[in-house]
C-alpha cells in the first residue's frame, strides 16, 4: 500500500486547521470517506436515485439492485455463507445490537437466562441489554478485564454457566484490545449460549470471518469503515432470522396488512422497516470495494507496525508522563490508544491538540463501566486507519508536549 | 481564530492547580446536587448551606477539566456568603457572559443561546427575571460585576468548552431551584 497515495483519496485530509495540516485520529470514532464513497453517492443521487422494492420503472429497478447487491456486498465481506438472507441493513451498529435484544431477547430470554458482557463493553452493547434486564428478570454478568485490558478469562466456563447470550467487543473502543473470538463462540456454544460480537471496530481494521469465528450474530457500522453515516449492518445466521420477529413495524417489512393483523416478510426484509438509507448502501458498496482493494490483510498488517511505532514514541518522548491503556503492540491489540497524560485532563489535552491540528476524542468513549474499572473519569483517544503515518505520531505527540509545557 | 491563550489565563490555571472551597458539607443540614458533563468527563457535586436569606457555605466536589473545575472554583469563591438575590443575579450575568459573545462571533461558532437552552431549565422562574439572561433589552453585558469571573469569558470562543463552564452554575441553579421549591 503506497500511503502517500491513498491519502490523496480521502478530501477531508488537505484541510489545514489553525494553519496547520490536519491530523485526524479519530477514527474510532468515525473514519473519513475516500473519493470513490462520495462519488458513488452523488452519482446514484444524479442518475438513479428511486425507493426500493415499489418500482417498476427502470430506475426503481436499478436502485433495488444497486441495494440488494450491497448487502451481498456486505455479507462477502465478513464471510457471510448467504449474505442476501443474512444482511440486515440498520443506521449504526447500536441499532443491530438493539435489534438482537428486541426480536431475538424478547422471544429468547426468560426469567433467570443469564446474558454475559464485559467490562470493555461499549453502551450499546450494555444498555439495550439492562433495558431488557429492567423488564424481565434476567441475569446480566460482565466478564472481567485484567491489568493489560485484556479479558480475564479463568472462570469463562463458569461465568457462562446459565448464558443464553454472550455479548462481547470484537475489538475494544477505549483499549484496542483484540478479543479471541473462536475460544469464546466455542466456550459459549458448549455453555448451550449463541454469540454477538460487537465488530464495530473489527469489521474495518481485520479481516473478518464470521464462519471462521463460528459466530451467531455480527454488529458492523458503515461509518466507521470508510462509508457514509447512516447504515449499520446485522449480519445473523439465516435460521435465527428465520425465527426472529419484527423489530420496527410498518411498510417494506410486511407481506400482508389487514385491519386486525399482519404477516410480516421473510428476512432480512423482515427487520428493515421504512425506506432504508438506500444512497448509504450504496456508499457502503463502495467502501467495502474500497477496503477489499487494500486487503484486510495488509490494512491490519500497516495497523499494527503503526500501532507499535505509535506506543514506541510515545514511551521515548514522554515516558512516564503518558500512560497508553490496554495491551502492548501485538497480535491481540489494534490502533486504538487512550491516554492519560499525568496532570492534564483529556478535554485539556484535546483543546491543546486541536491548536496542533490534531484531532482525538477525550471522554468516556461511551465505555463508563470501563473508565470506572480502569479508575480514570475520562482519556484522551487517539486512534490510527490506514490514512495515518509517522508524521501524524511526532505531531500528535508535539501536542502532547505543549499541553504538558502548559498545565505541569 | 481564537487562541488558546484566550481560554486558558492564568487565573483560570490558578484556580485549577489550588482549587477553592473543596470538599463536601454535612447534609443535611446542607443540600447536594450532583452535575454531569455531556461532554464527558466532568462531574461535580455542589454542597449548598443556605442561612436565611443567605448562602452561607458551599463546597465543591469531583473531577474534571481545568474549565469545569476552575469555573467551579471562582464560582464557589465569588457566591460564599453572598445574599441568595446576589447569587442569582450572578448566575443570571454569567450566563449571559456564556451566550452573548457566541452569537456575535460570525458563522465560526455556533449561537452561544442554542448551548444555554440546555444549561438552564425552560421557564424556570427563580424570583424575576434572573433566568431570562440574554434579552437584547437588558443592554450590555457588564463584566465588572462578575470580578475574577471575567477570566472565563474565552470559553465562548470554544464552544464545545462551554458545557464544561456552566456545569457547577447549572448545579448551584438547580440547588437552589430545589430548596426554593421545597420551602414554599
Amino acid at each position: 500500500m503506497d500511503i502517500a497515495v491513498l491519502r490523496k483519496d480521502f478530501p477531508l485530509l488537505s484541510r489545514i486547521v489553525h494553519d496547520r495540516p490536519i491530523v485526524y485520529l479519530d477514527s474510532a470514532s468515525s473514519s473519513l470517506q475516500p473519493r470513490p464513497v462520495l462519488r458513488a453517492m452523488e452519482h446514484y443521487y444524479e442518475t438513479t436515485h428511486a425507493n426500493v422494492h415499489r418500482g417498476v420503472y427502470t430506475n426503481a429497478e436499478e436502485s433495488t439492485r444497486l441495494y440488494e447487491h450491497a448487502r451481498v456486498v456486505a455479507g462477502r465481506l465478513v464471510g457471510a455463507p448467504r449474505p442476501e438472507r443474512e444482511i440486515v441493513f440498520t443506521k449504526n451498529t447500536t441499532e443491530a445490537i438493539n435489534l438482537v435484544a428486541h426480536s431475538w431477547g424478547r422471544t429468547n430470554l426468560r426469567a433467570g437466562d443469564v446474558v454475559v458482557l464485559s467490562e470493555m463493553e461499549h453502551h450499546a452493547n450494555i444498555v439495550p441489554w439492562l433495558m431488557l434486564a429492567s423488564e424481565r428478570d434476567i441475569e446480566l454478568r460482565y466478564l472481567p478485564i485484567d491489568g493489560d485490558g485484556r479479558l480475564a478469562l479463568d472462570d469463562l466456563d463458569r461465568t457462562l454457566e446459565g448464558a443464553k447470550l454472550l455479548s462481547i467487543a470484537g475489538m475494544s473502543n477505549v483499549l484496542g484490545t483484540i478479543n479471541p473470538i473462536p475460544p469464546l463462540a466455542a466456550a459459549a456454544h458448549r455453555a448451550g449460549a449463541l454469540i454477538l460480537v460487537d465488530g464495530a471496530q473489527s469489521v474495518p481494521h481485520q479481516p473478518v470471518d464470521v464462519s471462521e469465528w463460528d459466530a451467531d450474530f455480527l454488529a458492523f457500522s458503515g461509518h466507521k469503515m470508510f462509508g457514509p453515516t447512516g447504515i449499520g449492518v446485522l449480519w445473523a445466521r439465516a435460521e435465527l432470522l428465520d425465527a426472529m420477529p419484527p423489530f420496527l413495524g410498518g411498510g417494506g417489512m410486511i407481506l400482508d396488512v389487514r385491519l386486525d393483523r399482519f404477516l410480516p416478510a421473510e428476512p432480512p426484509w423482515r427487520f428493515e422497516a421504512g425506506t432504508p438509507p438506500i444512497a448509504e448502501a450504496v456508499g457502503l458498496t463502495a467502501a467495502v470495494e474500497y477496503l477489499r482493494g487494500l486487503d484486510m490483510h495488509n490494512v491490519r498488517a500497516y495497523e499494527h507496525e503503526l500501532t507499535r511505532y505509535a506506543m514506541g514514541r510515545i514511551e521515548e518522548r514522554l515516558g512516564d508522563s503518558c500512560q497508553v491503556f490496554g495491551p502492548p503492540p501485538g497480535d491481540d491489540r489494534g490502533g486504538v490508544l487512550s491516554l492519560a497524560l499525568r496532570g492534564v485532563h483529556p478535554h485539556d489535552v484535546a483543546q491543546v491538540l486541536d491548536s496542533f491540528g490534531v484531532c482525538i476524542r477525550p471522554g468516556h468513549h461511551c465505555a463508563k463501566p470501563l473508565m470506572r474499572r480502569l479508575g480514570v473519569p475520562a482519556t484522551a483517544r487517539a486512534s490510527l486507519a490506514v490514512y495515518n503515518e509517522e508524521r501524524d505520531v511526532e505531531v500528535l505527540i508535539d501536542g502532547l508536549e505543549q499541553a504538558g509545557r502548559l498545565f505541569w | 481564530m481564537p487562541d488558546l491563550e484566550e481560554l486558558y489565563r492564568e487565573i483560570i490555571l490558578d484556580h485549577y492547580r489550588s482549587p477553592r472551597n473543596r470538599g463536601e458539607l454535612e447534609s443535611p443540614p446542607a443540600h447536594r446536587v450532583e452535575g454531569f458533563n455531556p461532554l464527558c468527563g466532568d462531574e461535580v457535586v455542589v454542597s449548598l448551606l443556605v442561612d436565611g436569606d443567605t448562602l452561607s457555605d458551599i463546597k465543591i466536589a469531583g473531577s474534571g477539566c481545568s474549565i469545569s473545575q476552575s469555573s467551579a472554583s471562582l464560582m464557589s469563591a465569588a457566591v460564599k456568603g453572598r445574599p441568595i438575590t446576589d447569587v442569582q443575579a450572578l448566575i443570571a450575568t454569567f450566563k449571559r457572559m456564556m451566550s452573548v459573545h457566541g452569537a456575535s462571533l460570525g458563522s465560526d461558532v455556533t449561537d452561544g443561546r442554542e448551548h444555554d437552552r440546555t444549561a438552564f431549565p425552560e421557564g424556570a422562574e427563580s424570583g424575576g427575571d434572573a433566568a431570562d439572561g440574554a434579552r437584547d433589552d437588558e443592554g450590555p453585558l457588564d463584566l465588572s460585576k462578575l470580578g475574577e469571573l471575567a477570566a472565563l469569558q474565552g470559553v465562548v470562543k470554544f464552544p464545545v468548552r462551554i458545557k464544561c463552564a456552566t456545569l457547577c452554575w447549572n448545579a448551584l441553579f438547580q440547588g437552589l431551584e430545589e430548596l426554593r421549591t421545597a420551602d414554599a
